[in-house]
């Protein structure tokens, strides 16, 4: 199941090597690359149920590099794990110390190829997206070949074979089925050049993408290539946005869906309209049966990707609505509709006052998608029935929520927001048995300038509900000495506990005690280095990036983390 | 596998490479908000200063830095011909709220799409808001990551620099 990289390595190392020899009398080379490392030693405490693990002290770290020179590129990352940090990553384990990540490419005129790693996404990503989230630990790299080929402006063509990243061990380990794709894409206003007078532009597209697995199951014949397309179309004006995306995917029994022989479809539509000062967005998408993994019996729903379904819900960035309760993607079936508006009193009118004032409206919402189960196991395994368009009856999710901005003075800005979530904890966490949670969140933020180089920034947070783990505040402070410094204190506070006042939540899981979850950080920042401490208490979480979360549990330690660039 | 690794290491110290902290922009396609594709290479300012921000929607302390910069824009525009390029990282999950979101705020950057993190990569960046600053010449002669108020007025000081206008 795990492929050795090492044949196709050695030969990139030797073209690698004969390009470099060539190019040493010359000018032109460049190197590159970033660093990026974080350890953490964890104390015992057992008020907050937190995590030890036997090493005591987690480090982990890569390192990526970018050789260029002309229209060759080369590059690498060495990535090391003594041990990865608790909680990390998202899917399966990565361990020790190896090359995480390698590639070489070259460009001639229209056509680009690469050769080892890469990562790709057509359209939107329904069918075929590999991409890395490295703070969450997702990388679902391919490794073998792409061709990007432009055979006329306007007219984009892609190819790409070869198998994932699935978890790491001393290097990188890959699943076990193989990737092929094919996309196309016209760009009229870039095709039609001097002919397209029109300020509007019409992107149309398509891609197939295949993945082939052996059958071996005893029991089921299991489609060994799996076959899924998508179309896509894109018209824009200077104010209007329309996009839409569809995909079809034929039957592909998994352990995500059971191993039902249902094919899979999903539906994306978006509208956006905006002026200056003024911005409006509708959308909505629709999710089948849509689980898409090289691995049909990959251990985690994060393990071997092939597409990405987004989730369509504001991704918060305030603390307890970002890390208690955020929304993810149901692939197996889910309706779900996203509204916002962003608008701008600008400065000089009467609710904009004397420097301006910001809106943010925003609604989304989750259901289930209305489907029957057919009871077909031992026949067709159909699994169930659906309406495809038609939402279920069981909300996942709602969020609707509201901030607004100001500049109040020269040296006072101040935001407030307003949240108040339905989320169905059961679905979106796996935790069975769970009552939906209803809550609603008050955030005042505040900025305050002490001069042109030095500012406090304040949040106060608070979270009801008789739900879950009940009341929440979060206080922060933030001390900025720019360019170089910054020192933080938070504490959430979780002064309503649910195993106290609500007995209803079932087991009580929560430990009873009123907690404090203290935590400071000091941070120096200079030119593309990053240096952080904190030290505190970390509370269990969630931790979001882009699509995709991570469970975080809870520790108390010292962090330290430092990112680089050069 | 390890003796690539060396090998790009040692690579520095082989063969004669360009100043230090000099590099060109890299060979990496973005999207403008209308779907047409660019190559990162191809970004210039007639020779003027540019500013190259990696942001996201979702990203709090990058929209402060934008939003700040946006209040002085127009002044540092008149005075150095500063022009700024904001790539947002924002996947398929927001990217969709990108166009709206800058015309709410009323910003007048150039904005690109770098949805899978292609130019991000390739210019090495970790995590955002991260600025580099691009001379006249087109190559990075400064960056800087992370943003907290009044960081806004360090990044000016090295577009006058840039500029010439010191």
């Amino acid at each position: 199941m795990l492929h050795e990289p090492r044949a196709t390595w050695r030969a990139l190392l030797s073209i690698a090597l004969v390009t470099t020899v060539a190019a040493q009398a010359q000018e032109g080379a460049q190197i590159s690359g970033n660093f990026s490392s974080d350890a953490q030693y964890y104390n015992e405490d057992e008020d907050i149920n937190a995590v030890v693990p036997p090493e005591r002290l987690s480090a982990q770290g890569w390192m990526n590099l970018i050789y260029t020179y002309k229209n060759f590129e080369a590059g690498g990352r060495f990535e090391s794990y003594e041990p990865a940090l608790a909680g990390y990553p998202a899917g399966q384990p990565y361990r020790g110390s190896g090359v995480g990540y390698r590639y070489a490419k070259f460009t001639v005129s229209d056509l680009e190829v690469t050769v080892g790693n890469f990562f790709e996404q057509f359209g939107q990503g329904m069918v075929f997206r590999s991409y890395e989230e490295r703070y969450l630990g997702v990388d679902n790299a391919m490794d073998g070949v792409r061709l990007r080929y432009t055979p006329y402006k306007g007219i984009r063509l892609k190819g790409v074979v070869g198998r994932q990243r699935f978890a790491f061990d001393n290097g990188f380990t890959k699943g076990a089925g193989v990737v092929r794709g094919i996309d196309a894409e016209v760009s009229l206003n870039e095709l039609l050049d001097s002919a397209w007078t029109s300020p509007n532009n019409l992107t149309i597209g398509g891609s197939f993408v295949s993945k082939f697995q052996e059958d071996r199951d005893p029991l089921l014949v299991l489609p060994q290539n799996v076959g899924a397309g998508a179309l896509r179309a894109n018209y824009t004006t200077p104010r209007w946005n329309l996009y839409s995306e569809y995909a079809y995917k034929i039957n592909d029994p998994s352990g995500q869906n059971g191993f039902i022989y249902k094919p899979g479809q999903a539906l994306l539509v978006n509208a956006t309209y905006s002026t200056r000062g003024f911005g409006a967005s509708l959308g909505a998408h629709t999710f089948d049966n849509m689980f898409f993994q090289s691995d049909r019996a990959a251990p985690t729903p994060f393990d071997l990707n092939i597409n990405f379904l987004p989730p369509l819900a504001k991704q918060h960035t305030y603390n307890l609505p970002a890390t208690l309760y955020p929304y993810a993607t149901q692939p197996n079936g889910e309706v779900s509709a996203q509204g916002e508006l962003f608008y701008k009193w600008h400065k000089g009118t009467k609710l904009g006052g004397k420097y301006g004032t910001r809106l943010a409206l925003n609604y989304s919402v989750a259901y289930s998608l209305d489907s029957a189960a057919t009871n077909d196991l031992t026949t067709t395994r159909q699994g169930y029935s659906t309406n495809f368009f038609q939402p279920g009856e069981d909300l996942y999710f709602q969020d609707i929520n509201i901030e607004l901005r100001k500049r109040v003075s020269e040296r006072w800005e101040l935001a407030f927001s307003y949240l108040n979530l339905v989320y169905d904890i059961d679905i979106i966490q796996g935790k069975p048995g769970k009552p939906v949670v209803h809550t609603d969140i008050v955030i005042l933020e505040g900025l305050y300038k002490f001069n042109a180089r030095n500012s406090v920034r304040f949040e106060a947070q608070h979270l009801s509900t008789a739900q879950d783990q009940g009341n929440w505040v979060t206080m922060l402070a933030e001390f900025t000495f720019s360019p170089h410094w910054f020192l933080a204190a938070m504490d959430q506070y979780n002064y309503v506990t649910t195993g106290e006042t609500f007995l209803e939540d079932g087991k009580n899981e929560v430990n009873p005690n009123r907690l404090h979850y203290p935590i400071g950080s000091v941070g120096y920042i200079r030119g593309g280095n990053r240096f952080q401490v904190n030290y505190g208490r970390q509370r269990a979480g969630i931790f979001c990036v882009g699509g995709v979360c991570r469970e975080v549990p809870a520790a108390n330690g010292l962090t330290l983390s430092i990112t680089s660039t050069f | 596998m390890r003796s690539l690794f060396l090998l790009l290491l040692a690579l520095p110290f082989a063969f004669p490479m360009q100043a230090q902290n000099l590099s060109k922009l890299p060979a990496a396609t973005v999207t403008t908000l209308d779907g047409r594709k660019v190559d990162a290479r191809t970004f210039s300012n007639d020779g003027k200063p540019m500013i190259i921000n990696f942001w996201a929607t979702w990203c709090a302390p990058c929209k402060k830095e934008l939003s700040a910069i946006a209040d002085v824009y127009e002044d540092w525009q008149a005075r150095t011909g500063v022009k700024l390029l904001a790539i947002s990282i924002d996947d398929a999950r927001s990217m969709a709220r990108v166009a709206p979101y800058v015309n709410g705020q009323d910003w007048d950057y150039e904005v690109y799409l770098d949805p899978n993190g292609d130019l991000k990569r390739a210019l090495n960046v970790n995590n955002v808001p991260h600025t580099f600053l691009i001379d006249g010449n087109g190559e990075v002669v400064w960056q800087h990551n992370n943003y907290v108020p009044g960081d806004e007025n360090q990044l000016f000081k090295k577009v006058l620099e840039v500029a010439g206008k010191k």
